[in-house]
């Protein structure tokens, strides 16, 4: 098969079954959404740009666990410990090697990598020992826990890799922002204009390779795992292993996430794989709808803009929010609240259309 | 050379003991019933042909090959297939994306499409491709299944109960598919109740009681059979 046909047949998989949104009116309407992105920073200040940057971070983290969780049907409680496993990764690496020659984004990849063997780690036991159901959940959250408590304890000075410290529940700081060599001088990608750019470029990419994922034959197995994970082992596919794959990949978004968070704040804390911090993007991906991307991408979003304006306003009352958020959304909308809206649209649209055949 | 045989094949779960040194033997193309009052240990047969259970001790073969501790999915590879009593389809997904699933394994993605067709026309559930599989009636699901099972071009096709709750239209052409199955050269091993649909398909049935083959024969043998009739009725009437 020639490059040309491969390319083809990928961009074919951007629509399929697995994916809500199809055709020129879905399209046209993420150019203009991608046309608005792109020109936002051109009418807002750099705080508030700066400020977006931060809600896309966590976007990666939540389509990760829209993969592993709404498409494979694993409920991981811990994606937090590989953004942590990443972050600190992050922050020892650079910390270490500094931010000359383009070590930062080594430093991103490393850090991504060390999250994905951890992951494969993690997963070999939990899926090849048959873990599944509460019992996932229970397990991946309790490794997240035990991370955070061992990170907690590290303030002492004889804890350090090199020259980084720990710095135990105090977080570590003072890693270098990610910084792309450059002829005329390297560039610093602070939270501003440049790494919005950035974060949004490789927002958009990981959403449609993902699209491509769940899409291809590999979505179809994990989909059917989901759904009967007897009958797709009795369709002669090795599911431990789909699953294990779906974990490793769901698990390094999470651990993207944790880099560029690490690298946007210069710091990382122990709290980022504590309860709580392991409890919201089940919110996010629960409220937008886990079962499709898109939704998972949008609710994410909308959830962390909703939640830091109550954390302006409410401070302590925001987490109280989230849950009351979570516990409604289960209650009415079990498929999440955006997914709800997008299936009552296209309800009233075949109704529309069928009243108007009906007259016809 | 037998397609299946097992050899004093035996299940304990704890004291319990399940299947009793079951000696069996299928040979190639044929259709064979496999029948029992309940707990007769068919399905615990069944599990163990199929990996999802391993013998306490005893072997399996299939085509002359060691399979007694092969993972279910090893097995499947080899040419094995079953379609389960309960329907084991994926609900939230379309009859056409539940056979391709099941075809994307072994079929290339151009003749993919084509090959969903054909299937959905074999198994007369063209109108139904878009569905949900969760929105069929149930002889609709129990012939999906059957569809997902010969999708995959077996060459032993387990069947559990694969009449279950069909109306007797429905049975009598489920029996008329295994049948045209069967002349392409699929052999059969089926657990059933139903005697009239034996009766339709069976070439050789084998009689299962207390975890032992209890006799074998031809469907007209086993009705004649009183120790048979005993099993089933009760010591009073052999």
């Amino acid at each position: 098969m020639s490059a040309l046909s491969h390319l083809v047949s990928i961009v074919t998989l951007l629509e399929g079954p697995q994916t809500l949104g199809r055709g020129r009116r879905f399209w046209s309407g993420v150019i203009l959404i991608l046309v608005a992105a792109f020109a936002y920073p051109l009418f807002a200040d750099g705080y508030d740009v700066g400020n977006n940057v931060y809600f896309f971070n966590w976007i990666f983290m939540a389509l990760g666990l829209c993969l592993i969780w709404g498409y494979g049907g694993s409920l991981s409680f811990g994606q937090t410990a590989f953004f942590g496993i990443a972050g600190y990764a992050y922050g020892v690496l650079t910390i270490n090697l500094g931010d000359a020659y383009g070590l930062t984004l080594f430093a991103l990849i490393a850090a991504g990598l060390i999250s994905a063997v951890c992951a494969a780690i993690l997963g070999y036991f939990l899926f090849f020992g048959r873990i599944s159901g509460v019992f996932l959940g229970i397990v991946t959250l309790s490794v997240t826990l035990v991370m955070e408590r061992f990170i907690s304890q590290t303030a002492g000075p004889e804890w350090h890799i090199g020259t980084a410290r720990l710095n135990g529940f105090n977080g570590m700081g003072g890693m270098p922002s990610l910084t792309v060599p450059w002829p005329g001088g390297p560039i610093v990608l602070l939270p501003d204009v440049g790494l919005y750019y950035v974060t949004l470029v490789l927002l958009v990419f990981v959403y449609l390779g993902l699209r491509v994922l769940v899409n291809s034959r590999f979505g179809n197995v994990i989909v059917a795992i989901r759904e009967n994970p007897e009958r797709a082992e009795m369709l002669g596919y090795d599911v431990r292993k789909y699953q294990l794959g779906t974990f490793v990949i769901g698990s390094s978004l999470a651990g993207l996430s944790g880099v560029l968070y690490t690298s946007w704040g210069n710091y990382i804390t122990p709290a980022s794989m504590g309860m709580t911090a392991a409890s919201l993007p089940i919110v996010w991906v629960a409220v937008g709808g886990r079962s499709d991307l898109t939704t998972t991408l949008l609710g994410t979003f909308l959830v962390l803009l909703v939640f830091q304006a109550l954390t302006i306003y409410g401070s302590q009352y925001a987490l109280v929010a989230m849950g009351t958020l979570l516990v409604v959304t289960v209650l009415l909308a079990p498929n999440g609240i955006v997914a709800g809206v997008v299936s009552l649209v296209s309800k009233r649209r075949v109704r529309k259309r069928a009243k108007s055949e009906q007259v016809l | 050379m037998p397609i299946l045989e097992t050899r004093a094949l035996n299940k304990w779960f704890g004291g319990l003991h399940v299947t009793g040194g079951v000696d069996f033997v299928l040979e190639p193309g044929e259709m064979h019933c496999l029948i029992g009052p309940n707990g007769a240990g068919k399905s615990t047969l069944f599990r163990l042909i199929l990996g999802e259970h391993f013998p306490t001790s005893g072997e399996i073969l299939y085509e002359n090959h060691d399979i007694t501790r092969a993972k279910s999915y090893e097995r499947i590879r080899r040419g094995i297939s079953v379609k389960f009593q309960v329907p084991g389809i994926f609900k939230a997904l379309s009859v056409a994306q539940n056979l391709q699933i099941a075809l994307q394994h072994h079929v290339v993605p151009t003749a993919l499409k084509q090959e969903v067709e054909r299937l959905l026309n074999f198994l007369n559930l063209r109108a139904a491709a878009k569905q949900l599989a969760g929105n069929l009636s149930h002889g609709q699901k129990q012939w999906l299944e059957i569809g997902m099972a010969i999708a995959l071009k077996p060459k032993l096709l387990l069947l559990d109960e694969p009449t279950a709750g069909m109306t007797p239209d429905e049975t009598f052409a489920t029996g008329e598919m295994l049948q045209t199955l069967n002349r392409a050269g699929v052999t059969v091993l089926a657990v059933e109740h139903d005697m009239a649909f034996v009766r339709q398909i069976a070439q050789r049935v084998t009689v299962l009681h207390l975890g032992k083959v209890f006799a074998q024969g031809t469907i007209d043998e086993i009705v004649a059979n009183e120790r048979v009739a005993a099993i089933y009725l009760g010591e009073s009437h052999a």
